[in-house]
């Protein structure tokens, strides 16, 4: 069985705890907050002011410039303010608010519930269509999807690969997508084929998922979706990163930055995005929901839903329960997931899950010394030196950390996780990738001078 | 012994010749240095903080040397004495500079701003920033993990444990910037240092609307504008809901202080000014309330 070359840990998947429950459609909220930035690039413009009514897809938000993406009314009613909002970190954004009034869709949205599989649209229409709809890649790095799916003129995509890893331990919300919504995955999957020009297509899906694996082979067969296959891989996190995947499903690896996966051939899109991209190629329907995970082994009950962005945490966190003490709440998994401070912050693009750990399971170990037993080394799936970046950032030495090439660094969190000092390693790295990566970005902006 | 005086002698041969060809070399590939800015490099304080621009106190001294106008090359550390002592000796004209002191601008203590959430990361101010606002919600407030203290290196800041927020000691501070550059958060400012290390300043940075700041914060500027209102010396301007005292136009009269809702304008080495007593109610304006009430 397949996996990626080199690095990666084993964390206890810790999927158990919501794997079972079946996707909730839960009931739309009554005022929804909407960002203007849920994914990588420039914030979109607010297009709608305090007073405006606004009907369910309606565009509120427009991207401003190719890396950016358009947002849409999740709810009908009237916009309510326009103002700055704490995100879930507690930092200012600008959002949009929404006060519901029934639940009025734009004209346009095909709701039926029969799958529409026959896709006769031109690959520039299709890429049109996913700009228009605002989709970004739902697996959590909410990079614009039209921009990825945008083949530049000199180079050539041989295989779409499909990422139905979801190795973060914990979340659940693809593998649901794929017991549940398989004849969507596929048919979205066949689309984005269909976009990029190519007949192949592997649906990556780790072994600790083998009813997903069985049900995408059983729907694949019965309904003869040709040229898509799945490739069950051996479980490792983090198999679900977009190098990882490309280099455990085709044995390739894709060079460091600024060289693409397209230059090796391979385009990744995540099972959440494919039916994201399913929706509004076929029937019209911009990204206004997705499905989350609200998951712990201390919650009263654990659950994954299909819920509206905008969204308060806070309603997720009612409605499961949260623990007595002391609680981590988590935007994502317990690897990459992000510490969500402020629980009147909305339900994002990006968030795949929502993760509560009780204070005992989140607590860090006292911080020792660096032994140098190079752990974090072995652990590091970019073959970076985590130890020596880390320490690098610490001292500021921004230079030899770019020299290090700490902008390779993907934040999966394996060397803190590995380190038996408890070494907050990946804390320093980040400091030393963002500055470095301001570094690089003023430097080429004034050799453009 | 004829081995013995024939190696003496070898040696000494050798050391010879060996002597006339390196004072050739010498010669020939010579560097001349101006031996005046081994002099200026003495006269100033060795910290190599790099407070004035430069590398270290070897490069400032080229400079001085090598420039003929001085006027912009300030070393805040040495201050004004040996500088112009140091312009007197090369001839220039020495670089004129009010002396400054470092301030923090931030007054949100633990009693104030309570703390929210329980951080458990690296114990770095960068670090924080990069994750999220902070322990006590306030976006713009001292996270008070002292990655300026570590920055200085005249010891001159200090971490008290009990407002959780860092101190400035007037007289050790040398007004370097090291403290500015390292605080993410960009609480430090270079303001007039006056006599008797007296300073008047607005302490919070948050631009976030007055309900928005007194939810996370008792201390913080709401931006009410009364202090603007009441300086008679138009020292005092509010931008996005948050004043600035000017410390080139403040002549340290105080009169903010006391209007100042929530107590955000600091003042040190200095005492309030005594509050004005209410004027007694006359009869017209009783009359007035209780048609009013």
């Amino acid at each position: 069985m397949r996996t990626f070359p080199i690095g990666g840990i084993h964390p206890h998947d810790n999927k158990e705890w919501s794997k079972d429950k079946a996707i909730e459609i839960l009931e739309l909220p009554d005022e929804a907050k909407i960002p203007m930035i849920q994914h990588i690039g420039a914030p979109s413009n607010p297009v709608v002011k305090k007073g405006d009514k606004v009907l369910t897809g309606q565009l509120i938000g427009q991207s401003t410039g190719y890396v950016s993406a358009n947002i849409h009314a999740t709810i009908s009613g009237t916009v309510t303010a326009v103002d700055a909002y704490p995100n879930g970190q507690g930092q200012r954004r600008l959002m949009v608010v929404i006060k519901r009034e029934g639940d009025e869709w734009m004209p346009e949205i095909d709701r039926t519930p029969d799958h529409k599989r026959e896709c006769t649209l031109a690959p520039n229409e299709i890429i049109d269509k996913i700009r228009e709809a605002g989709i970004v890649g739902l697996g959590g790095a909410q990079f614009p999807t039209h921009v990825k799916l945008s083949v530049p003129n000199d180079q050539k995509a041989e295989l779409v690969i499909i990422n139905g890893v979801e190795c973060e331990p914990y979340l659940t919300s693809d593998y649901r997508n794929m017991v549940e919504r398989a004849e969507m995955i596929l048919t979205g999957t066949e689309i984005v084929m269909r976009a990029v020009g190519v007949s192949r297509a592997v649906i990556g899906v780790e072994n600790n998922k083998p009813d997903a694996i069985a049900h995408l082979r059983e729907v694949i067969a019965r309904d003869n979706y040709k040229g898509i296959e799945v490739m069950p891989l051996k479980m490792r996190y983090p198999q679900g990163g977009e190098k990882q995947l490309i280099a455990a499903v085709t044995g390739r690896q894709v060079p460091p930055p600024p060289a693409l996966p397209i230059s090796v051939g391979a385009v990744v899109c995540n099972v959440s995005t494919a039916i994201a991209i399913y929706e509004a190629v076929q029937k019209n329907k911009p990204l206004i929901e997705r499905v989350v995970s609200v998951t712990g082994k201390h919650l009263k009950s654990t659950h994954n839903y299909l819920a509206r962005f905008g969204t308060s945490a806070s309603r997720f966190f009612e409605l499961s329960g949260l623990p007595e003490g002391d609680v981590k709440l988590l935007n994502g998994g317990p690897m990459m997931g992000r510490s969500v401070v402020d629980t009147t912050a909305p339900l994002i693009k990006g968030c795949s899950g929502l993760t509560v750990l009780s204070g005992e399971e989140a607590a860090r170990g006292k911080e020792l010394s660096c032994i140098k037993c190079a752990k974090c080394v072995s652990a590091c799936p970019m073959g970076l030196e985590p130890y020596l970046l880390s320490k690098l950032a610490k001292m500021q030495k921004w230079d030899m950390a770019e020299e290090h090439n700490v902008v390779e660094c993907i934040e999966c969190g394996c060397c803190s996780y590995t380190c038996p000092s408890y070494l907050p390693l990946l804390d320093y790295i980040r400091i030393g990738k963002q500055t470095v990566m301001t570094n690089i970005r003023a430097r080429a902006a004034a050799n453009k001078k | 012994m004829n081995e013995l005086l024939l190696t003496v002698l070898t040696l000494s041969l050798l050391g010879a010749v060996l002597a006339v060809v390196l004072y050739f070399v010498a010669q020939k590939f010579k560097v001349y240095e101006d031996p005046r800015i081994d002099d200026v490099e003495k006269m100033l304080p060795g910290a190599n903080c790099g407070g004035c621009g430069f590398a270290g106190c070897r490069a400032m001294s080229e400079a001085l040397v090598s420039r003929d106008n001085i006027a912009s090359l300030y070393c805040p550390v040495a201050g004004g004495e040996v500088m112009t002592s140091i312009a007197n000796f090369l001839g220039k004209t020495a670089p004129e500079k009010t002396p400054q002191v470092a301030t923090m601008r931030c007054g949100g203590t633990c009693q104030k701003r309570p703390k929210v959430n329980h951080y458990d990361g690296a114990l770095s101010c960068a670090v924080v920033n990069t994750f999220y606002v902070g322990e006590s919600g306030c976006a713009f407030g001292c996270i008070g993990y002292g990655d300026c203290v570590a920055a200085c290196q005249f010891g001159a800041l200090t971490l008290n444990e009990e407002t959780g927020l860092v101190e400035v000691d007037a007289d050790k501070c040398t007004a370097c910037g090291a403290c500015v550059k390292a605080c993410p958060k960009g609480l430090f400012e270079l303001r007039k240092k006056w006599p008797k290390n007296r300073a008047i300043y607005v302490a919070c940075r948050s631009k976030n609307k007055g309900a928005v700041v007194s939810k996370v914060c008792k201390a913080g500027c709401i931006g009410c504008g009364k202090c603007a209102k009441v300086c008679p010396f138009g020292a005092i301007t509010v931008d996005n809901f948050l004043a600035y005292i000017d410390p080139e136009k403040c002549k340290l009269c105080r009169k903010c202080v006391n209007e100042c809702p929530t107590g955000a304008i600091h003042i040190e080495n200095m005492e309030r000014l005594p509050k004005e007593p209410k004027p007694a109610p006359t009869v017209e304006s009783k009359v007035e309330t209780a048609k009013n009430e």
